[in-house]
């Protein structure tokens, strides 16, 4: 097979720079040109306004994104998420309008969606790593579970989060926008738990399970704990999501599940497992959001944008793959 | 075992009566669990496993199982293989089979040449990623799902339109033959097909062979390339071939009709008895795993639960059937 000789040296340039150790510099790269392009098709989508308005939109994808990749650095697959999403958010509107609304019922209200999360994902954990079932079919199982619970709790769409809520989540704060403060804790967060042993262990696991215990690692406890900080990102972004819709929604994460795994693929992320890293799904779901961008700016007629759009994720996904791999 | 060497086992030398190698057969579980299932629905509500109830079923189940006949070629080749944009096929064929059809007779045969086609163009499409561009089967079936949704949009215009011809909605759901209709022969033949392919013919072994070990496949003169693209073109096929059934099925198309269809035929197989990990399995257990999936499914209605409920119970079902069934290897020093 030969390739052209633009596209050798291309990969030639990413084989330099080490992208074992650094999978998400393409993602990185890519993101770039995407807003670059984004600003040349549309000037005003570079104003600082529109940037805090592009993050508020992306952030509920780049967190459940950065959940994802937890789960498949161990090699494992998380297809609840979006349910997790729905239930934490239907929890969470509920919690907060039964105990009145105020900032206690509030904090409340959050408190009990990210331990709604971690509950999950202590159970998804619990199926695959002790119970040893095959991830896709025990996550879409529990999904199916929580998702059944989510419609239990509220069984219709338009129970309202209170004011308070949505207005702190849309407003500034210390004249920068509140996503942004969450997107910047985000991001020390998931910098910090790559610091940790933690994350190499779950790389170890991913990369080679057998050989991970019997290093002596606790497999099924690093599975279980990949899979219960997905769950807390799943929440997080449930949160995220309820401040924008300012509602409770049963089916609110029913479509996002497939979108987080593309995206961590797309953020360097070996869907093998053991390697990649988490702050490249944030590019990949910020790739995904701007892709959306770029082709509604570059004046795709509206019926053709979710092909257009399909086949430049698409060719983005292959392309990001081909590239990482050495 | 695989699948082909259990017609051996079967024929030997097993005199002694074993439980457990019994309840270790493929097609053990899911046969009794159906037994089970059907006289749990009759006792709840008289009539549930009526023969013409049955037939409503194994409609239903017919739909499904053609879909997952492809799915389960994907999984059965290995390598992680699975086919996530079955479901997006159904759509998108479902619309192109209505439009072509237009409710005219005629234009039935075009309209199923038509759907195999584009599904097995894009399964091939699959394939070549897979293959060539060795992206994983999850990454490149779920960016080609978007590609075929977006398709879809592009030629609906978001507006489903085109509905199924009276002849194709008679076969699919009115008795043909004794009282059965048309799609469960169809089905039947499907099985038969399947049976040959995997048990009968070199690219049957093959699929074991690569989905056992590959590179001891490769080895031995087999082209994994060939293999997979039409491994992946089989399962875009029969996914072409499930809308025109699901075309007739619902009389017209409608926007994410092949939706409901996608993770359930990845869950048909699994219940049917080959693992995810691909290289053993049958059709056979797949059709039961089909049958299964959806007296399951029907079963919660009978019982009149809310849909709060169904949902609930069917995971709750679905994971403890997960017992039973292609767990991960326990790690062991």
């Amino acid at each position: 097979m030969t390739r052209g000789a633009g596209i050798s040296t291309f990969t030639a340039f990413f084989r330099r720079v080490d992208l074992t150790r650094r999978p998400y510099l393409p993602a990185i790269a890519v993101t770039l040109l995407l807003l670059i392009l984004n600003g040349f098709l549309q000037p005003k989508t570079l104003r600082p306004v529109a940037i805090a308005a592009d993050i508020s939109t992306y952030l509920p994808l780049i967190l459940l994104a950065v959940g994802q990749t937890y789960v498949i650095l161990a090699s494992d697959i998380d297809l609840s998420v979006g349910s997790i999403i729905s239930l934490a958010n239907v929890v969470t509107v509920s919690v907060m309008t039964a105990l009145g609304g105020s900032y206690g019922a509030i904090i409340a209200g959050i408190l009990v969606g990210m331990l709604i999360g971690i509950m999950c994902g202590v159970f998804n954990g619990f199926c695959v790593a002790v119970l040893r079932f095959q991830p896709i079919v025990s996550t879409f199982a529990s999904g199916i579970i929580f998702a059944g619970i989510a419609l239990w709790i509220l069984p219709q769409a338009g129970l309202a989060a209170p004011n308070a809520y949505w207005e702190t989540y849309g407003d500034n704060l210390v004249g920068i926008p509140f996503v942004l403060w969450i997107l910047a804790a985000m991001a020390v967060t998931a910098a910090l738990i790559a610091k940790l042993v933690f994350s190499r262990s779950l790389l170890a696991v991913g990369g080679n399970i057998q050989s991970a215990y019997q290093s002596g690692l606790s497999v099924p406890r690093l599975r279980i704990s990949a899979y219960v900080l997905c769950g807390l990102f799943s929440a997080i972004s449930a949160l995220c999501l309820t401040g924008d819709t300012a509602s409770g929604d049963p089916l609110l994460g029913a479509k996002m599940t497939l979108g987080s795994v593309a995206a961590v693929v797309l953020g360097g992320t070996a869907l093998s497992g053991g390697r990649g890293n988490p702050l490249g799904s944030i590019f990949g779901a910020v790739i995904l959001g701007l892709i959306g961008s770029v082709v509604f700016f570059a004046g795709v007629p509206f019926q053709y944008q979710n092909l257009v759009q399909g086949l430049i994720v698409l060719a983005a996904l292959a392309g990001g793959v081909t590239i990482v791999r050495r | 075992m695989i699948g082909v060497s259990s017609k051996e086992v079967k024929a030997g030398a097993r005199s002694k009566f074993d439980l457990t190698a019994l309840l270790r057969r493929p097609m053990v579980i899911p046969c009794l669990l159906i037994v089970i299932l059907l006289i749990l629905g009759e006792t709840a509500s008289p009539g549930f496993a009526s023969p013409g109830q049955i037939i409503k079923l194994l409609t239903l189940a017919a739909l499904l199982g053609t879909v997952a006949a492809g799915q389960n070629l994907v999984i059965l080749g290995g390598r992680e293989g699975i086919d996530l944009s079955v479901g997006a096929i159904i759509s998108f064929g479902a619309v192109i089979a209505g439009n072509i059809m237009q409710g005219t007779n005629s234009m039935v045969v075009p309209a199923i040449l038509g759907t195999t086609g584009a599904g097995l163009g894009i399964g091939i499409l699959n394939g070549i990623g897979v293959t060539i561009l060795r992206i994983p089967p999850l990454v490149m079936t779920l960016g080609m799902l978007g590609v075929v949704q977006g398709a879809l949009v592009a030629m609906t215009r978001g507006i489903p339109s085109g509905n199924a011809a009276p002849a194709l909605s008679d076969f699919i759901a009115q008795p043909v033959l004794a009282g059965i209709p048309g799609i469960l022969f169809v089905w039947i033949g499907v099985g038969f097909f399947m049976a040959w392919l995997l048990s009968r013919t070199a690219f049957g072994y093959r699929i074991y062979a690569i989905g056992t070990n590959e590179r001891a496949a490769r080895l031995t003169g087999v082209s994994i390339w060939r293999m997979r693209i039409g491994l992946f073109g089989l399962s875009g096929f029969f996914a072409g071939l499930t809308s025109v059934f699901v075309l007739g099925y619902t009389g017209n198309s409608f926007i994410g009709v092949g939706d409901q269809y996608m993770l359930p035929s990845i869950i048909a197989v699994v219940l049917g008895g080959t693992p995810l990990s691909g290289g053993q399995g049958s059709y056979t257990g797949t059709m039961a795993g089909a049958f299964l999936l959806v007296i399951l499914q029907s079963i919660l209605i009978t019982l009149q639960m809310e849909e709060f409920g169904r949902q609930i119970v069917f995971g709750a079902t679905l994971l403890v059937l997960m017992l039973f069934y292609g767990r991960q290897r326990r790690l062991r020093v």
